[in-house]
């Protein structure tokens, strides 16, 4: 039983949205909402959720550009969260991460070989004379021409810039890089380019992955396991055989059924959810999922709508925050006993 | 599907003419949309398609500028339109909606506001007959308690609702033909679905026409009928839906659908299939054909000519594998 | 062969069946030697030479001619400050009466004031003390102004309430009137002239500073460079500033304009220079009594005034339109 290399454990971020006059927080953003998870030495985690979930909240606490609200960071025998800033500065190198936005996540006043040399320098992690090697290297690792130390980010592609991104959070030889939805801002034929060179990487590195994506088809390539998030709380969790398989959450079905089959011939009638995704700001207490749930057919004033279900494992491996699928019962989803 | 013809584009060109040199967004371009169907362009970036479809509704700005063709509207060429009269033929005729829901509408107005201020121009409506037929759009649309809604402003509705009333004011004056840039690009999955189903909707309910422009193969499977390729600003290959993704013909196609992410890929961990290089630079086209750096098929001639659109194999295919010289059709 | 269907009428022609041509078609496709290598290579051909946005900045500002002229009239200005003692047929503060208020002649170019110093001779003096105090002044509220606004604008929170606050207050001074009381409390005198506008001069570097970075700071990169490590200072200096260079320098330059205004303003009023000292401002408010009967007391030093200001306005206006990317179809 392999320990885990970061556990996440009863995290949260809030925001506050509102105060009174005395400056007392009336309204409270619930990004994040005691979430607990481990993350394993080699393996690629997959985070899924939609606009709002708190996915992107959850890695940028793992690189510290957000402080917790409450809950622990637990790596390699520290808690992340309770660090002072300058301890904290100083174990970065672990954890790194990968930006969305091709086009904003590099300075375009620098040299290419400058945005990748920076972490090298600034952390005094080889020697001066062998930096220049070592971009050139991490350039080639990424798929781009060493010569191209010299040139600005705006001369590049967004494919291309993505890469660079990936050579530079790859400069501190990071244990776990968070993959901060690193495709969905390439054109498809390019997503295939980076998908695949993510994971080359990461069988040469020996990395660890979080990878945080909106949609479980982009994720189902380069994980081992896969989380499921909705309004700031993990729903599922499951490896990835087991979850494409056999998805118990209602969210999860639906969020599986929505993705668009490319073929024609199977327009299914695809589970169509009530409504929009509600708001993170005061969320109401019980599942955040109730309102739109089009599973408790029939169960009204039921726990789901009182009271948080508990990321129970319901099977080996396969963890599940829902009332519908109780152990005593053995009721699916959808299903009424 | 009707043969009835509402729209047909005959051998558009589209030029943006910068100091660094002149980009041809759009190179001869043709293609027909008939009454009640639903007709997907796909491109990546810089294919071209949405500047198409701007050029379809003569929003294109300059530098932009259509160099030939004809855009025929039920007969009458857009391109030779008054001002006035293509504004009649925008809203009434051909309708569109865009990809950024909260840039299209105006934030400082209700959506009633917007909406009525929609049918009154179009429709010669009085006012409480166009704010009727504003909640009627809303509820068509499929919004939750319209009389309510409409009088909200646009911050307090989410990207979906947003997309929705979007729909409706383009519906709104009854047009012949919907365009759909990208209507589903800023959405998120679950929304998405909606709105593709709503488009689907409409088509059965009110007997609109659709031309969807878009660069995800996924949202053509669910809704199109017909569907035509572009790449680099022409048309590569163009086909029924069901042809399509049964057997793509084009190299480009081809490898476009293989390297998408499915959810029927086997459990194997293979690495995706992926095109190699990348897009050519607009302002330095190869000549030859635009896809011979990435391409798998490639033959000597294909560095150096430029296929034209061959018939063949019941759809059009841009390219020298399909030369009916070649392959002995019709021997 | 590759004759153009006419496919916008008319039924296709006669094809075999569809699976028939496909395989024909694949089966004939010959594949040409590969590049080689799972990874895509780069295209060398897609992007131009490397290119400096200096350089590029630079060769847009060429091309503004009106800040071109501002340029070299600007670089001769501050030949004339260098060499002025040298190139003075007079001396600028040695009077003599009997040859007061002369016209312009080939004597005393510009004529003599009432003093009977040349005037030619004292604009081109008064030229080294407008630009020097205009260079000056502007130095102190740049630095001053750049270092409050990147707190206010890094920082947040009450640090940045503060400082604006204070800001506010001193903009809600007419520039000259505050610079006026200032002289009063720091007493007369070029160089208290300096502090004066260049104290009232901060609070406008510090607003546009501060939301420059309130702008970059959103940007992606700026949390990348978070991510690997950098401190907040070398955030600030290394990462933020730079981007915000080319505002900080339009108005720098702007900023020279108005000083040197404010400096004739100051001089105008008796506040500036002490007397026989020339400068632009003083000698305008000596013209005075004479506007009628000797207009070239008042014609030159003013023409000089508002050469020099004109210059530099055109010039941060070509500095802005240049450096601003949308102002350039990429």
């Amino acid at each position: 039983m392999t320990e885990p290399l970061i556990q996440l454990k009863h995290l949260s971020k809030f925001f506050p949205v509102d105060t009174d006059l005395l400056g007392r927080t009336t309204s409270l953003l619930k990004a994040v909402d005691d979430l607990t998870l481990d993350i394993f030495p080699g393996e690629a985690f997959g985070l899924v959720g939609e606009s709002g979930c708190g996915k992107t909240t959850v890695g940028k606490m793992m690189v510290n550009l957000y402080q917790p609200t409450s809950g622990e960071i637990w790596f390699e025998g520290q808690d992340l969260a309770k660090l002072s800033t300058r301890a904290r500065r100083g174990r970065c190198c672990d954890i790194q991460l990968i930006f969305q936005d091709p086009y904003a996540s590099l300075n375009p006043r620098m040299t290419v070989g400058d945005i990748i040399s920076e972490p090298i320098r600034i952390n005094h992690l080889v020697r001066r004379d062998q930096i220049a090697d070592r971009v050139g290297y991490l350039l080639n690792a990424v798929g781009l021409s060493a010569n191209y130390r010299n040139r600005f980010p705006h001369e590049f592609s967004g494919g291309q810039r993505q890469r660079v991104g990936i050579a530079r959070a790859l400069a501190m030889q990071p244990k776990l890089i968070v993959c901060d939805e690193p495709v969905s801002a390439l054109d498809v034929s390019i997503q295939a380019q980076v998908l695949n060179l993510l994971s080359d990487l990461r069988e040469e590195f020996g990395l660890t992955y979080l990878f945080i994506a909106h949609g479980l088809n982009v994720v189902k390539h380069i994980s081992d396991r896969v989380g499921v998030m909705y309004l700031g709380r993990l729903v599922e969790v499951a490896s990835k055989r087991e979850l494409y398989r056999n998805p118990l959450h209602p969210y999860t079905k639906a969020l599986l059924s929505a993705i668009p089959v490319t073929n024609p011939e199977q327009r299914t009638k695809r589970i169509l959810l009530e409504g929009d995704v509600l708001s993170p700001i005061d969320p109401p207490p019980g599942c955040r999922f109730a309102g739109r749930c089009y599973a408790k057919a029939g169960c009204t004033g039921c726990a789901c709508e009182s009271e948080m279900p508990e990321l129970v494992e319901v099977s080996p491996g396969h963890f599940l925050s829902c009332y519908l699928f109780d152990e005593g019962r053995r009721v699916l989803a959808g299903e009424v006993s | 599907m009707a043969d009835n013809v509402l729209l047909e584009v005959r051998n558009l060109s589209t030029d943006f003419v910068m100091k660094r040199g002149t980009v041809h967004a759009v190179i001869d371009m043709s293609f027909t949309v008939h009454e009640g169907e639903i007709l997907a362009i796909v491109g990546e970036s810089g294919s071209g398609k949405s500047v198409a479809s701007l050029s379809v509704m003569g929003l294109l700005q300059p530098p932009g500028r259509v160099v030939s063709g004809e855009i025929l509207y039920k007969g009458r060429n857009l391109l030779k339109l008054s001002r006035g009269e293509m504004r009649d033929i925008r809203g009434n005729h051909i309708s569109m909606i865009f990809q950024e829901p909260m840039t299209s509408l105006n934030p400082v107005y209700t959506i009633e506001n917007q909406l009525v201020e929609s049918v009154q121009t179009h429709m010669k409506l009085d006012k409480k007959a166009a704010a009727a037929r504003a909640v009627d759009m809303l509820r068509l649309v499929g919004i939750p308690s319209p009389e309510k809604r409409i009088k909200d402003y646009p911050h307090q509705m989410s990207g979906g609702m947003r997309q929705r009333v979007m729909t409706a004011m383009a519906l709104s004056c009854d047009p012949d033909l919907l365009i759909a840039d990208e209507p589903t690009t800023a959405l998120d999955v679950t929304i998405q679905a909606q709105i593709l189903a709503l488009i689907n909707e409409l088509r059965g309910k009110i007997g609109m026409a659709v031309l969807l422009i878009t660069h995800d193969l996924g949202v053509v499977a669910e809704t199109a009928d017909r569907v035509v390729v572009m790449y680099c600003g022409q048309v590569v290959e163009e086909a029924t839906a069901l042809q399509l993704f049964e057997r793509p013909l084009h190299p480009y196609t081809l490898g476009l659908l293989r390297s998408i992410p499915t959810m029927e890929d086997s459990d194997a961990d293979e690495p995706l299939y992926m095109i190699r290089g990348m897009v050519p630079n607009p302002l330095n086209m190869p000549k030859g054909c635009a896809f011979f750096d990435r391409c798998d098929r490639r033959m000597e001639r294909c560095r150096t000519e430029m296929p034209p659109l061959y018939a063949a194999a019941g759809r059009r295919l841009r390219c020298f594998l399909f030369d009916p010289d070649r392959t002995g059709a019709a021997s | 062969m590759g004759s153009q269907d006419d496919f916008s009428s008319g039924p296709l022609r006669e094809q075999p069946s569809e699976n028939f041509i496909a395989d024909e078609a694949m089966a004939l496709g010959e594949t040409l030697p590969d590049s080689g290598g799972d990874l895509p290579e780069i295209d060398e051909t897609f992007h131009e030479k490397p290119e400096n946005q200096w350089l590029e900045m630079w060769r847009a500002l060429i091309a503004n001619r009106a800040a071109m002229v501002s340029l070299f009239f600007i670089a001769f200005l501050a030949l004339i400050a260098i060499f002025g003692p040298l190139i003075t047929p007079y001396n600028p503060i040695e009077t003599n009466m009997a040859n007061a208020l002369r016209g312009p002649s080939a004597a005393h170019w510009f004529g003599t004031d009432q003093l009977g110093m040349d005037i030619f001779s004292r604009v081109i003096a008064g030229t080294r003390i407008s630009l020097t105090v205009g260079l000056l002044a502007v130095s102190i509220a740049l630095t001053t102004g750049v270092v409050l606004g990147s707190i206010a604008g890094y920082v947040g929170g009450w640090v940045d309430t503060v400082i604006m606050r204070v800001m506010d207050m001193m903009l809600a001074v007419p520039s000259i009137l505050l610079a006026i009381t200032l002289m009063a409390a720091l007493g007369k005198g070029i160089d208290k002239a300096v502090i004066a506008i260049g104290l009232v001069s901060i609070p406008e570097y510090a607003r546009i500073v501060r939301g420059s970075i309130l702008s970059i700071k959103e940007n992606d990169y700026i949390a990348a460079a978070r991510v690997v490590g950098n401190s907040d200072f070398r955030i600030i200096f290394r990462h933020v500033l730079p981007n915000a260079l080319s505002v900080i320098i339009v108005r720098g330059t702007l900023g020279i304009s108005s000083a040197v205004l404010d400096t004739a303003a100051l001089g105008f009023l008796g506040m500036g220079v002490q007397p026989p000292q020339a400068e632009w401002g003083d000698m305008l408010g000596r013209a005075r009594g004479f506007i009628f009967q000797a207009p070239w007391t008042l014609l030159f030093p003013g023409m000089a005034i508002t050469s020099t200001v004109l210059a530099f306005n055109l010039l941060g206006d070509g500095l802005r339109d240049a450096l601003d990317p949308k102002s350039r179809i990429k």
